[in-house]
């Protein structure tokens, strides 16, 4: 598969969108259903994050989904030009805290580590910040 | 679009709340309202049958948080019953087996409301 790219607006709405390009991609790469879920449910958390957080909810700005076949796996890289934020000062939550506390907001980059294999980042605020998030086949 | 629809209705002094559809960023506030509403009106007990619910992200998970806090202060429960494994799997994920209780069926759920009928 070359890499393929869909260009979203931020907006909540195109979630489903972002959603159903990523759920196509992996099947095609030969993921079983239960890992297409997981895959699409990593990618709507980190546009999620994108349309509340780097872009404030303005509804103008875009978000790019790429695709690709890498290494007996598939790799998607979402990217932004908004506020980004250094995902190294997030921690883990300690979920039975969490739970305890009545806490919400905040499991998004929680569950693309938990779903995925690899999540990275490379941020440079407001021009250009990307995650890159890898699932295996054979894991 | 994604659709997410709300049915509600009420069975043996607990109300029940029946998702259907897809439950994100997007389609979370319809959920929060339908909460917030219940609240408003006293009825504290809950059932969440997602028989029909056919995927949850965080910001759906995220509800069900907001609200369990006020619904136990006020001596009621959100309970939740007809997960699929792919929605429970979600659940399961962040732990909130811990937190809310999750029967298989909805019947199960409410009876739960009624300890020793």
């Amino acid at each position: 598969m070359d890499t393929r790219t869909i260009h979203i607006e931020s907006r909540t709405e195109r979630l489903v969108a972002a959603r159903e390009f990523v759920s196509a991609a992996a099947r095609e790469c030969g993921f079983p259903d239960d890992e297409v879920s997981k895959i699409a449910l990593a990618v709507d958390e980190a546009c999620t994050n994108i349309i509340k957080h780097a872009y404030r909810n303005d509804p103008t700005k875009k978000i790019s989904v790429s695709v690709k076949n890498k290494n007996g796996g598939l790799e998607i890289v979402i990217a932004d030009s908004g506020t980004g934020f250094d995902p190294t000062r997030i921690q883990p939550p300690d979920m039975k805290e969490y739970l305890s506390h009545y806490r919400h907001g905040g499991l998004g980059v929680y569950l693309m580590k938990s779903l995925m294999d690899k999540v990275e980042y490379k941020i440079s605020s407001g021009r250009r910040n990307e995650v890159r998030m890898t699932k295996y086949l054979s894991r | 679009m994604s659709e997410f629809k709300i049915a509600q209705r009420e069975k043996d002094a607990v109300h029940v709340l029946e998702l259907k559809g897809y439950l994100d960023a997007h389609t979370a506030p319809a959920l929060e309202e339908a909460f917030q509403t219940l609240l408003k009106n006293q009825r504290f007990n809950i059932v969440v049958n997602c028989k029909d619910l056919s995927y949850i992200s965080s910001a759906g998970l995220g509800v069900f948080m907001a609200y369990i806090e006020d619904v136990r202060k006020n001596n009621g429960d959100i309970k939740l019953s007809n997960m699929s494994p792919k929605v429970f799997n979600v659940f399961d994920l962040l732990g909130f087996p811990l937190l809310y209780e999750i029967t298989k069926e909805e019947q199960d759920a409410v009876k739960k409301f009624h300890p020793g009928k």
